[in-house]
């Protein structure tokens, strides 16, 4: 029986090691950028972006609460749109530019205005749903124009929280819509 | 009350009662939570449980030879290999407190659950085998191989019926399908029926619904090789209870068992339980050897963890010509779904919050829980009083609309005034105590309610009658809760040679934001700032001795406990500072982590110059053997009682009467717990608490098939509400000291979510009024509008 730490594949030398596998013809080696370093790794057909992130990259900031794609918790930016990391497929995100809550403030970088905006408003309590709107939350604020409000409460009606009661939710991405167009859709202003 | 920036500025004034933005916020946002999935163990295992898909079958054979046989597993167990442990039992749930076991005589049924069903399944979900593979892809696949026979039985799914006679047996060894059953009796009921004027007679059900947190269940555990300690990490809300019977389980020594519940994606009950399979997977790390994890999908979690709210209740309530309350009689069913897992929990609750803030003279209580071939179910948020108040609130309008009085005013001729505080109820409370409400002012919060909801504009409205097909209506409910549930919670208090206070607590926090308002309790009871003092809740080693976060209890015990020994360090750091300095102590005094004395301007000491000298060779012997390290303190806070919260709610709501959809126009929440300790939190406690009220009230339902076949197994079909459904709230509030403890406090977790069933549907019978429209159950689902209307004979077809 193998063992799940394998000698790694050279391909994905910096990651875990792949699982044994069930489909051996199933195996793709996908490239990609993930929080903008490029990542290449062996996937099976079958792997959920979900899961490749939170156990392949061990970025577990991605939070998986249903995986079919209703509670919007594994919310990740591909390509700037946020995207269902549950209902999305590893290997279709070859080429593809992922962003992740790990990558808008890495490290001590002080918090985005959007994260600012949830700690702010205590639009957050447990935070397990957390990282999921902030994700939408962020691509709302990289818009061209200021979303209107019901772009704003379509995008949140995406998500689930069972802990705040959504109304200090709305208030944080308000506040952090209203930082970033202040001034027109240019940017800050006044 | 807005939460801008804000940057917490002492001004020599306490930190209790600030909104103190959240420490705990930072990492969460950042992605640095540790969740259970989250916690990487290297090697681990993963588990996939196999589970019942009849609601009740004998089981004929399990054969796992193929399933042992797929890619990556590791181990196949059935109950037969798993027969030799115990099986579970949530012991102090079930445990009958010796006051109620005296004074009432309660009937409880102990069903044991074993760890995999070996005979016989008793519901859709019950674990049957459990696979070990190398992850989970290959653990489901090979769930798939497992071959069970199972042999169909007949299906209980109605508590009524299941209580008839001849209904089949869900446990051989008990004597019927009764779980609990307790009955209380105050005055004489029966002569005050008799001679009432007005007494209504209803049937009222709270509908089945789940608590539903965000991140499902998991567990992961490790046996670390060289301390041969088993580590447990579960996203539980009562981590020594887990230790307990994890150790029970596994016949270790409780010491041997660390348990870590580090960040919970919220829990509402629904993780203050104990479960199989949390047995399961420590037991699996030690037979394997290597760490195993096990995450719950939410097919799982909708199906197979803790329901709850299943109630009918056949209330009566008698009056006399002014609508003056003379008696309640009340015939309470609890549907317990398979297993007894908590006992008189649930259903006493529901017994001794019936009569909310209302004056009853008699009163004639009873309660039954009843087995069926369903899911469990146990304590949600509010754990049995959303229903109570469902059936006490409902038949109030329905007694105001047979008197012809607003239902306001029917609340406001019945309720217990201050001046009457502590009010005892003549019941006695859940731990078999003389009930008594410690404080509070009911009639301000029915005021404050009152004059918030506009009912003169609904009135006025209504008098105009529909307009384009909607109706408005108004609605109240009132509720009291008593919060703080003992026995006791622990804080210990340690002063680090750094200064920083290290502060661990029983109580792990689910979302209730324990680091920051433990912290604002710990800095004004010793005497530190804020930010030196750093909060562990819910990690086992880090207390030997705790309950955990249920039931409104965190802040009253766990907060009363830090309170005490903060001020017990407190009083040792003065000691050891006036022995160092040479002064009598009341010379000196502690303010923002600073010795000084009374006299002098100058700083005399900082608590790191007084916490890590006083060890160092050279340092004097201190003549009483005391050494400025030992500032430390364990306190264990045992609550005398309870401390009573209570609320009024009202609503305004304007129902279609084509589409039978509910729209919440205002929604107002008064409630009173008592000093508040960090205002934001308890804004948001509240907030999300009626948010899943409102669920319940208008979207959520568990529903079950005559077959015992959940048909709400998904999201898809299980509503929680969204952003979109969730409105606004006009909040307010009163503060009523609880005199049962030093701080003051009341527990508030809960509050919220216990009124919103009764005052929605309230306020959607006033608007279905014109029809002579009763409701009788929840939700209020568009189509359940629809079926009262077509009931009351009106078309509902599409315009
Ligand atoms: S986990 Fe992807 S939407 Fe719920
Ligand atoms: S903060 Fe807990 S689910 Fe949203």
């Amino acid at each position: 029986m193998t063992t799940y730490l394998a000698t790694p594949d050279p391909a994905t030398a910096t990651h875990a090691a792949p699982p044994p596998l069930a489909e051996p013809s199933g195996w793709h080696e996908i490239r990609l950028t993930v929080n903008g370093a490029p990542v290449t790794a062996q996937v099976e057909s079958r792997l959920l972006l979900s899961d490749f992130l939170r156990d392949r990259l061990r970025l577990t900031g991605t939070h998986v609460g249903c995986e079919h794609g209703v509670c919007g918790a594994c919310t990740v930016l591909v390509d700037g749109e946020p995207a269902r990391s549950c209902l999305t497929l590893a290997v279709q995100c070859t080429g593809a530019e992922l962003r992740t809550v790990e990558g808008l403030a890495p490290g001590d970088a002080p918090l985005t205005p959007v994260q600012r905006a949830f700690h702010e408003c205590h639009g957050m309590q447990c935070g397990f749903c957390t990282p999921g709107f902030v994700m939408t939350a962020t691509a709302l604020t990289e818009q061209p124009e200021r979303p209107d409000a019901a772009d704003v409460a379509d995008a949140l009606s995406g998500h689930l929280c069972r802990c705040t009661g959504y109304r200090n939710i709305r208030r944080a991405v308000c506040q952090a819509l209203d930082e970033r167009f202040a001034g027109g859709p240019a940017g800050r202003g006044e | 009350m807005s939460h801008g920036p804000q940057q917490p500025t002492p001004d020599g004034g306490p930190w209790t009662g600030r909104p103190v933005p959240r420490v705990e916020d930072d990492r969460l946002l950042r992605g640095n939570g540790r969740y259970v999935d989250d916690v990487a163990l290297p090697g681990a295992a993963e588990a996939a449980f196999l589970r019942s898909p009849h609601a009740h079958a004998r089981i004929r054979s399990v054969d796992v030879t193929a399933a042992l046989a797929a890619p990556g597993v590791v181990a196949v167990w059935t109950g037969a290999d798993v027969a030799h442990l115990p099986a579970m039992l949530n012991r102090e749930e079930l445990r009958t407190p010796p006051g109620l076991a005296e004074l009432l005589d309660p009937y409880v049924a102990i069903t044991p659950m074993p760890l995999l069903a070996t005979d016989r399944v008793l519901y859709v979900g019950q674990p049957v085998a459990v696979v070990l593979a190398e992850n989970r892809y290959l653990a489901e696949d090979a769930l798939e191989l497992v071959d069970v026979r199972y042999a169909p039985l007949p299906v209980l799914v109605d508590p009524d019926q299941a209580l008839t006679d001849g209904a089949p047996l869900l446990h051989d060894e008990l004597r019927d399908n009764t779980a609990v059953a307790v009955a209380t009796k105050v005055g004489d009921p029966d002569a005050a029926f008799a001679s009432a004027h007005t007494v209504v007679s209803e049937e009222f059900r709270a509908h089945r619904y789940v608590a539903s947190p965000i991140e499902t269940r998991a567990v992961s555990a490790q046996v670390d090789p060289y301390s041969g300690e088993l580590t447990v990490w579960s996203n539980t809300q009562t981590p020594h209870r887990v230790r307990e019977a994890t150790a029970h389980t596994l016949g270790l020594d409780a010491e041997r068992v660390r348990v870590i519940a580090t960040d919970v994606g919220g829990g509402f009950g629904q993780k203050g339980i104990l479960y199989v399979e949390e047995m399961l997977v420590p037991y699996a790390a030690r037979v394997l050897g290597r760490p195993v994890l096990w995450r719950e999908d939410r097919n799982e979690n909708l199906t197979a963890s803790s329901h709850a709210r299943e109630q009918i209740h056949r209330i009566e309530l008698a009056a006399d010509a002014q609508g003056h309350l003379l008696a309640v009689r009340d015939r309470i069913t609890v549907n317990f779904g398979a297993y007894n897992m908590t006992g008189l929990v649930v259903p006493y609750n529901s017994v001794c919050h019936l009569l909310g803030p209302y004056r009853v003279p008699h009163v004639d209580i009873d309660v039954v829980g009843v087995l069926t071939n369903t899911t469990f179910a146990t304590p949600y948020r509010g754990a049995g009083r959303p229903e109570t108040v469902f059936a006490m609130e409902r038949a109030m309008d329905r007694l105001a609309a047979e008197l012809g009085l607003e239902p306001a005013e029917l609340r406001a001729r019945n309720l217990v005034g201050p001046d009457e505080m502590p009010y005892a109820t003549g019941l006695v409370d859940r731990s078999g105590k003389p009930q008594s409400y410690d404080s509070g002012d009911f009639p301000e919060l029915l005021r404050r309610a009152v004059a918030k909801a506009d009912v003169e504009g609904v009135r006025a409205r209504q008098r105009e009658g529909a307009r384009d097909g909607r109706l408005v209506g108004v609605g109240f409910a009132m509720y009291i809760e008593a919060t703080g549930l003992g026995p006791f919670e622990t804080a210990r208090i340690d002063i680090a040679p750094s200064g920083r206070v290290k502060l661990a607590i029983g109580a792990p926090s689910q979302g209730q934001g324990h680091r920051t308002s433990m912290a604002q309790i710990a800095a004004d009871a010793i005497g530190v700032p804020f930010d030196v003092v750093d909060v562990v809740g819910g990690d086992t080693s880090a207390t030997p001795f705790g309950v955990g976060t249920i039931a409104s209890r965190a802040l009253v015990n766990a907060g009363n406990a830090t309170h005490r020994a903060g001020r017990l360090v407190r009083e040792k750091i003065i000691e050891a500072a006036a022995r160092r300095l040479g002064v009598p102590a009341d010379a000196l005094d502690l303010r923002e982590g600073v010795i000084t004395s009374k006299t002098a301007e100058e700083p005399a000491l900082t608590l790191s110059e007084l916490a890590g000298r006083a060890p160092l060779p050279g340092t004097p012997e201190p003549t009483d053997g005391r050494h400025g390290t030992e500032l430390s303190e364990t306190v264990h806070f045992r609550p005398p009682g309870f401390a009573v919260s209570s609320g009024a709610h009202a609503v305004v709501v304007e129902v279609d009467e084509h589409t039978g959809e509910t729209e919440i126009l205002h929604y107002v929440a008064v409630h009173d717990a008592g000093v508040i300790v960090n205002p934001m939190i308890a804004e948001g406690q509240v907030t999300g608490g009626i948010a899943q009220g409102i669920g319940g009230a208008l979207y959520e339902e568990m529903v079950y098939g005559p077959d015992g076949q959940p048909r709400t197994g998904t999201y898809m079909d299980y509503l929680v509400p969204t952003s979109s459904e969730i409105p606004d709230l006009d909040l307010d509030e009163i503060h009523s000291p609880s005199p049962m403890n030093d701080l003051g406090v009341k527990g508030l977790g809960e509050g919220g979510a216990i009124a919103p069933q009764a005052v929605i549907a309230n306020a959607v019978e006033d608007a279905l009024r014109p029809f002579g429209v009763v409701v009788r159950r929840g939700p209020l689902s568009p189509s359940r509008v629809r079926d009262l209307l077509r009931e009351a004979g009106r078309p509902t077809a599409a315009r």
